[in-house]
């Protein structure tokens, strides 16, 4: 046992730990701050790694803009604060969840452990792997950029979606009138 | 020197962690959250290759670059399209079909 293993030991009890948390909260902002925890020791995980770029690229681009989205997202469709009880299914459901949950893990620890042993840590500079991501793997960069393009411009077309067609019933503003009545049984 | 073995546990608890998540969330937005907890195991996974020696092109990193790339896609639209649901139907509920 070294200390990077001891070092990734560390990161990766926390980015588990926070992980099971980020699913099983019942707080429902919770579980998007939760996120930020575990795909942040992530990044840890790949520092340890090695992978220094690809940690900054995942600090940047998950914790600072997915996260982010799903908080906006969580706020838009007016999630509740506080805990809450049906934001999971049902008990039988989610112990169903567990136990298929558990078989995932077994079976991907039970495939990949053989494969493990110790290795000399390769360190992948940033130099060496712009070289290759300009060199050998520019077209398909190229292509992602064109999937990011086609990705926003779908975003924008599918948001549209209820605020164009007239008949649609306006769901905002009934969610609205639910949670007026349920405020006044409620009082 | 780093044994594997803890990245690819790692991986394997991420993926039955997502896994779990994407089963037993009712709330769209939530069950998004386990998807990305799925992609982080993939992505862990290639980081880990990228770590032992004799990758070529530095494969793992790069594809690792692409993944997250691709899930930030992913999310753009998926947002999308829950909050096109949120406006249809008043809540992001998956486990009540309306009419």
């Amino acid at each position: 046992m070294t200390g990077l293993d001891l070092a990734f030991a560390a990161v990766g009890v926390v980015a588990a730990a926070s992980g099971l948390l980020a699913v099983t909260t019942r707080h429902v902002v919770h579980a998007a701050l939760w996120l930020v925890v575990c795909l942040g020791s992530v990044a840890g995980c790949y520092l340890v790694l090695g992978a220094e770029l690809v940690a900054l690229v995942q600090v940047l681009v998950y914790v600072g803009a997915v996260v982010v989205l799903v908080l906006f997202a969580l706020m838009l469709t007016r999630a509740p604060i506080g805990p809450r009880a049906e934001i999971s299914t049902s008990r039988l459901h989610r112990a169903l969840a567990a136990v298929l949950g558990a078989g995932v893990t077994v079976l991907l620890a039970s495939v990949l452990l053989p494969l493990a042993h110790p290795v000399d840590r390769h360190e992948t500079d940033t130099t060496v792997l712009s070289r290759e991501l300009f060199g050998t793997w520019v077209w398909p960069f190229e292509v992602l950029s064109l999937l990011l393009l086609a990705a926003l411009v779908a975003a924008l077309a599918v948001s549209r979606v209820g605020a164009r067609s007239g008949d649609v019933r306006d769901g905002a503003a009934r969610a609205e009138a639910e949670l007026r009545t349920a405020r006044g049984d409620a009082s | 020197m780093i044994h594997l073995a803890g990245p690819y546990l790692l991986a394997a608890v991420l993926a039955g962690l997502g896994t779990y998540g994407v089963l037993a969330r009712r709330n769209a937005v939530l069950v998004l959250i386990g998807v990305e907890l799925v992609l982080n195991a993939a992505t862990l996974l290639l980081v880990a290759v990228g770590a032992s020696a004799g990758d070529r092109w530095a494969a793992g990193n790069v594809l690792t670059l692409f993944v997250i790339t691709i899930a930030a896609a992913e999310v753009c639209v998926a947002l999308a399209v829950v909050l096109a649901v949120f406006r249809l139907r008043g809540d992001v509920d998956l486990s009540e079909p309306r009419s």
